[in-house]
């Protein structure tokens, strides 16, 4: 029980993660209907911004933890919101209008691109950052045969967490109630109708595009502080994985975006724990297909109409 | 040099360039300027204020020179440029270029030798990679572009076909030759096993399951480390015999046909087979255009709703298109094996299948000329950048050019697909027409929609 409970916790927060990702994707999906191949890269690419703002910040003599992640965190969601931008700039405004398989080919060559370029700036080994934030509470402390084991909910899993929950408040909020959410949403169900209302359809879909780089950014420093281990590669297995939740959660809803990256989490984290750790992409990738085939909407996705 | 650019345009120029070297300055600022290494105690950050500087600069001065002389200026260069090729010269070429093409293929491996005769072994080889991607191309273009469904794991079919041989060689002994044709149903019966629950699905849909199939194959493969070596691979994959002579120093190919003991003879050999089963892969393709089947597939790409009315079977079209395609990349897959003589799930990675997807999309969908063209320039182009040793001279020692091959890859990739998003070869003649034959241009068709 006490297992089940601590591995709970561990799949929550890399549920997390990965639904703060998958609304990237759903975002974009929701509006232009292409996979952004790229966003998995954004995520790695914040996640190397947030590495070199968190060292140039010790390095600057800011001694006050909660202040340096602070601002490591403002300045990874900006300057990644640049490159989610740029992005969309070079590799998919041009394509606008263009047959379907168009921006999916320029999307995986941004995504090698941004590959390579860190690769070579950044060089291609690892990079170990030794963990920022220790110790935690215990919840519950059980006895076993084998000796005590406790439920332990770390300072790090508990800001993670409380942020994405922060997080997605207010986004839902900045969906629902401000301009920027309502033109949005309309140029999701229709650009055209949108745009003779007058929306201004190109700049909505770069801030779509802005604020999924925002949130892929704060994944990044997440996944960083989490697992202390950052390479140029991260972003394909990550992207590919908060794709899975988009659609496991019904692609083009936001809520569904999240609790398809928990639910991702949740299996990955489960099927390590009990299963095996070498299969846990497989299972999260089998959990994809199964889904698709018997519920291709998702959990809270709405059905599509096939209309002639 | 066109006439001098007056000041509006010079003051809106430097503006441009100013505004995208500031957001070079942005994106940069983290990669160029700062970069982290693995030091002792930890992470060192090192500053490379030069550097970051010079991308900067280098951007500035290319876009205002681009500004100035090519986009907006009253008159653009590449006006001055553009070449109107005659609508008969286009025909000409359009019918020639083919056979051409196919007999420059053929004696390609005597050419190389009279013309490069200190470096042929390399060239051959070359060749014979572009060959194995011209394949996978012609073989993917049945799934993506006749049939019009977009498979990412295209990979996947490619690694049952190298693999199926490999380990057919080590636990059972059998030779190229007759596991060539059993890695091919292998690969195609997974085709249908994989394909029968997922092709109900549309589009996107359809493009991440396939390549989550193609990651969970790879995955697999890796990690079953009593059967398949898991991330070591298989070696000692034994190469292809002629009629059961091989290419060894005694008592083989050349003893029996009283030539010189030569290298090149099994170079020349792998060449051939892979431009045989290239052009079979063409050929059953042409055919399978003119056939009911080849009907079908092209009008589901158009509209499968309209494909249903008039009783096409959707699941049972799409399902062949997806198993023929996977049977040619098992094909090229076990040719794969048995060139390198040594697989490892390395070789079967998602990159490979985006490289297969942009030759097929960029040489334009359901165009044969157009996968050939587009593997030359992409796969010979990747490789030519290997061969940037010079550039050594120029950067300094420090300066490796060849990291920079993937990155000019992806960007390549993207550049064509903005200059020409239908693909290199974008008319395309349809295989059933109503009164005259007549090329249409791909812009008036939905094709490769991907229902």
């Amino acid at each position: 029980m006490e297992y089940f409970l601590q591995q709970l916790i561990n799949g929550l927060t890399l549920g997390s993660i990965y639904g703060l990702i998958a609304i990237g994707y759903t975002m974009v999906y929701g509006i232009i209907g292409m996979i952004n191949f790229a966003h998995g890269d954004i995520f790695m690419v914040g996640s190397f911004i947030a590495l070199a703002t968190f060292l140039a910040l010790i390095a600057l003599g800011i001694s006050a933890l909660p202040l340096i992640l602070f601002i490591t965190l403002l300045v990874s969601m900006l300057f990644t919101s640049a490159w989610g931008w740029t992005v969309e700039r070079l590799a998919y405004r041009p394509l606008r209008g263009s047959f379907r398989l168009a921006p999916l080919i320029t999307a995986i060559g941004m995504s090698i691109v941004l590959q390579n370029f860190v690769q070579i700036t950044q060089g291609a080994r690892v990079k170990p950052l030794p963990p920022q934030i220790q110790g935690g509470v215990t919840l519950i402390e059980g006895v076993t045969e084998n000796g005590t084991i406790a439920v332990q909910l770390s300072y790090m899993q508990m800001i993670i967490i409380f942020t994405t929950l922060a997080l997605m408040i207010g986004f839902s909020l900045l969906i629902s109630k401000t301009s920027l959410g309502r033109s949005q949403r309309a140029c999701e169900q229709d650009q055209k109708m949108a745009a003779l209302l007058g929306v201004n359809v190109d700049r909505t879909i770069s801030l779509t595009f802005v604020m999924g780089a925002a949130l892929a950014a704060v994944a990044g420093f997440m996944f960083l502080l989490l697992y202390g281990v950052i390479d140029f590669y991260i972003g394909f297995l990550a992207g590919v994985k908060a794709f899975t939740a988009a659609v496991l959660g019904g692609i083009g809803s936001l809520p569904g975006a999240m609790l398809g990256g928990l639910l991702i989490g949740l299996i990955e984290v489960f099927w390590s724990g009990y299963f095996s750790v070498e299969y846990k992409d497989v299972a999260a990738f089998s959990i994809l297909v199964i889904v698709l085939i018997f519920m291709p909407s998702g959990l809270l996705g709405k059905p599509e109409v096939e209309k002639v | 040099m066109a006439a001098a650019p007056n000041s509006g345009l010079m003051a809106d120029s430097v503006k441009d360039a100013a505004i995208a070297a500031l957001l070079v300055a942005v994106l940069g600022f983290f990669f160029f300027a700062l970069r982290t290494d693995i030091g002792t105690g930890g992470l060192d950050l090192t500053y490379r204020w030069g550097m970051w500087f010079t991308a900067i600069a280098i951007v500035f001065a290319g876009r205002l020179l681009l500004n100035l002389f090519v986009f907006k200026t009253a008159k653009p260069v590449t006006s001055g440029i553009t070449i109107t090729v005659p609508a008969a010269l286009t025909t000409v070429v359009g019918r020639f270029l083919g056979p051409v093409l196919l007999l420059m293929a053929v004696g390609l491996p005597f050419i190389v030798m009279v013309l490069f005769p200190d470096r042929d072994r390399q060239f051959i080889d070359l060749a014979i990679l572009i060959m194995t991607y011209v394949m996978l191309g012609w073989g993917l273009n049945i799934v993506v572009g006749l049939a019009g469904l977009l498979d990412l794991g295209y990979v996947a079919f490619y690694a049952v076909g190298a693999y199926s041989f490999a380990l057919m060689a080590q636990y059972l002994n059998i030779g190229f030759w007759t596991a060539l044709p059993l890695a091919g149903l292998l690969a195609a019966t997974w085709g249908i096993i994989l394909g029968f629950p997922v092709l109900r699905l549309r589009g996107d849909y359809l493009a991440i399951v396939t390549l989550a199939f193609g990651e969970i194959i790879r995955v697999v493969l890796l990690n079953w480390y009593d059967f398949t070596g898991g991330p070591d691979g298989i070696s000692g994959i034994p190469k292809p015999s002629f009629f059961g002579l091989d290419f060894s120093r005694t008592g083989g190919f050349a003893e029996y046909f009283g030539l010189d003991y030569s290298t090149i003879h099994r170079f020349i050999y792998l060449y051939y087979i892979i431009l045989a089963l290239a052009l079979i892969t063409n050929f059953v393709t042409l055919r399978l255009r003119k056939l009911p089947i080849g009907r079908a597939w092209e009008a589901l790409r158009e509209d499968e709703i309209a494909c249903r009315s008039l009783g096409i079977n959707t699941t049972n079209t799409k399902l062949t298109a997806f198993s023929i395609g996977a049977m040619f990349a098992g094909f090229a897959g076990s040719f794969f094996a048995t060139r390198q003589g040594f697989i490892s799930p390395e070789s079967f990675t998602f990159l490979e299948s985006a490289i297969i997807l942009a030759i097929v999309v960029l040489g334009g969908l359901g165009s044969q000329i157009g996968v050939v063209i587009a593997s030359v320039v992409m796969i010979g182009g990747i490789e030519l950048l290997r061969n940037l040793g010079f550039l050594k001279e120029v950067f300094g020692p420090d300066f490796e050019p060849t990291q920079y091959r993937m990155l000019i890859f992806g960007l390549a990739m993207v550049l064509i697909m903005v200059w020409k998003p239908r693909g290199i070869i974008s008319s395309r003649n349809p295989s059933a027409v109503y009164k005259e034959r007549k090329k249409i241009s791909s812009d008036m068709v939905a094709q490769g929609e991907g229902h």
